[in-house]
């Protein structure tokens, strides 16, 4: 038996946080691949303390719905599911973009746990980032007269936090199919607020690399980027701004098309998962949505 | 009972079969013993022996084919039963009208279904007598079922008692039951199997202090008259429903009362670990003494308030009932006689910002 589960952050006080993490995890059980498939949180129950006990399969994929590698994805997340021996050379990620999965054991359970990097860091993260400046333009070729705009946090305290926003700027920007691609932050230079400062294109594609939609997503970068004073009166989509016209997009981690990140993650690391993948690109697995 | 199940009766008993007061053993003729009357028979007499007791067959059939014997699962739904209670004609007695538990706000009911197998419904307990609830049947509905209560509030923490009631799962199979219990009170079943069988891994708090790392490694300075009453806030009956196992560490038990849940509690959770970061700054701040005038009733209304805060309460003082302290009118009331910008009967919260 072969069981998959998907780690997110939760929260305490969003009842909205885990939404993503519960929509995927169904597209991936309509699929039919995993025997058991279990969605865990740090914020929330099942916590990652107690959900690999409550597993009844021997073989366990854990995939990180994080977005980069670092605190949460090497130390907090493998130190609750008592990993033995994790170490963070396991994912042989020197750039902080590269990791790919390692082969543990729990200490509280006899299964053998493959721990696959986060979904923000896969290369398809790239094509979720596309699926959903299509979704929000409404137009399946959108590309050319645009420009694309990958927000991520950003932090000084963790430099890993900004890599997985540039290395996606840098495929899609090589991938040539904007006419202009930036990777821009909320914490850090260069600034979301400024973001038609960054663009010729009068069409920005503006899409957060985030998880889950919530306060940042719905209510910070909205505001910073002019697209309204006051988040509660909603804004429209695309906004004028600065003689720009903004497509905000909302959270990327929302984006149906991440149920395929996890389950690349998890094949990349030796899951059984058939032809559920194409399925999923082909867009028949079941709806997730926000 | 069925002939599929009848005939994987006779088919199991070269290799023997034991089970709750069943035993058949023997490759034709077969010794056949039920509720310990014991005969030698051929295999006509095995299927007329077993035809006469339809339920020990259906019963072996439910627990070793359909749920499959041994862990977490099956042990619930065997309790679920009373299975180590009453044999298993008392037990089809009691089936046939139904048999029910409470795990934690939840009522579990077990029924026999078709031949012999079981189907369980689930609801809450305070809807025991109800009907019209709105019905369910797909166990993943359960997360969002759960997720506010029936105030419309979020609930961070799967067990506390303030699951929201109104739904029923009518008619699942034990398998979709133990998944919709899991759904409501995750990893529950799995803990308390463990203390069932005497391997409960219970960590203590400063175990689970210690490993604590970016802003709850703090965590760890909370003291034990701190650390009781973080307990005292957050572990009791009335806040959370499992059954408190740890405690400050192996040697050192918490006063405080462990609850009485059917489940146990195997470490600090994250909304304590949480809750005990913001009692450590605030354990850091020296006490003051202040001075200030407030009528006696005016000082019991100070207390009564923050009772009803403490106890959730604050919701059914009555709009008009200006004996209750925690009253709106009566609050609102002393906030404009006592309260300026200063504070509380004009006695600054920081004298020296006031003296600058």
């Amino acid at each position: 038996m072969q069981a998959l589960v998907i780690v997110g952050h939760g929260s305490h006080l969003n009842p909205g946080s885990s939404a993503p993490t519960f929509s995927h995890a169904d597209t991936i059980r309509e699929t039919g691949v995993f025997d058991e498939v279990r969605e865990a949180f740090w914020k929330e129950e099942p916590s990652f303390r107690e959900v690999l006990r409550t597993l009844e399969s021997d073989e366990v994929y854990v995939v990180p719905l994080f977005i980069s590698e670092g605190y949460f994805t090497e130390r907090v997340i493998p130190r609750e599911l008592r990993l033995e021996g994790w170490d963070a050379s396991a994912w042989d990620s020197p750039d902080g973009v590269s990791a790919t999965h390692a082969t543990l054991r729990a200490s509280d359970v006899e299964k053998a746990v493959h721990y696959c990097g986060p979904v923000g860091t896969h290369d398809a993260m790239s094509d979720v980032i596309v699926r959903r400046a299509e979704t929000v333009t409404g137009d399946p070729e959108v590309g050319e007269g645009f420009g694309l705009a990958v927000v991520g946090h950003g932090t000084e305290r963790n430099a890993n936090s900004a890599k997985a926003i540039e290395y996606h700027a840098e495929r899609l920007r090589e991938a040539g199919r904007f006419d202009e691609v930036r990777a821009l932050f909320m914490d850090e230079e260069p600034e979301v607020d400024d973001v038609t400062e960054h663009f010729e294109s009068t069409n920005i594609v503006v899409v957060p690399l985030f998880i889950a939609d919530g306060f940042h997503t719905r209510e910070d970068i909205p505001e910073d980027m002019g697209l309204t004073d006051d988040y509660r009166e909603g804004y429209e989509v695309p906004t004028e701004v600065d003689g720009h016209r903004i497509w905000y997009s909302g959270a990327v981690g929302t984006e149906a098309l991440m149920a395929d990140v996890v389950l690349e993650r998890a094949a990349e690391a030796g899951a059984d998962v058939g032809e559920s993948i194409e399925r999923i690109r082909a867009g028949d697995a079941g709806v997730a949505g926000d | 009972m069925n002939a599929p199940q009848l005939d994987a009766l006779v088919a199991s008993a070269p290799e023997g079969v034991e089970f709750d007061d069943l035993s058949v053993s023997g490759e034709g003729p077969y010794t056949v013993s039920i509720a310990g009357d014991s005969h030698e028979v051929d295999e006509p007499g095995l299927r007329e022996v077993a035809g006469e007791n339809p339920w020990f067959v259906s019963n072996w059939y439910y627990w070793t084919r359909v749920v499959g014997a041994g862990g977490a699962r099956y042990d619930f739904l065997r309790w679920v039963e009373r299975a180590d209670e009453r044999d298993v004609s008392e037990r089809y007695e009691a089936l046939s009208t139904g048999v029910s538990r409470t795990w934690g706000q939840l009522l579990i009911t077990a029924e026999l279904g078709e031949d012999g197998k079981r189907r369980y419904a689930l609801r809450h307990v305070e809807n025991a007598e109800e009907s019209g609830l709105e019905p369910y049947d797909d166990p993943l509905d359960a997360r969002e079922l759960v997720k506010h209560d029936d105030r419309g509030r979020y609930r961070p923490l799967s067990t506390a008692p303030t699951l929201p009631t109104g739904w029923e799962f009518p008619d699942l199979s034990g398998e979709d039951l133990v998944r919709a219990v899991d759904f409501v009170y995750p990893a529950t079943v799995a803990n308390w199997h463990r203390e069932r069988q005497g391997e409960l891994d219970v960590t203590h708090f400063r175990e689970t202090a210690e490993r604590q790392s970016g802003i709850y490694e703090i965590v760890s300075q909370l003291s034990v008259e701190e650390l009781e009453a973080a307990a005292e806030a957050c572990c009791v009956d009335s806040q959370c429903l499992k059954r408190r196992m740890w405690d400050e560490d192996e040697e050192t038990e918490l006063d405080v009362d462990r609850g009485s849940g059917e489940f146990p509690c195997r470490e600090p959770c994250s909304l304590f670990i949480t809750a005990a970061r913001k009692f450590v700054t605030l354990g850091r701040e020296e006490t003051r003494a202040y001075e200030f005038e407030l009528t006696p009733t005016e000082k019991e209304q100070v207390e009564g308030i923050v009772d009803a805060v403490a106890e959730g309460r604050v919701e059914e003082v009555r709009e008009a009932d200006l004996n209750e302290g925690a009253n709106r009118y009566r609050a609102r009331y002393l906030r404009a006689r006592r309260m300026t910008e200063e504070g509380l009967s004009g006695t600054p919260t920081y004298p020296e910002d006031q003296e600058r």
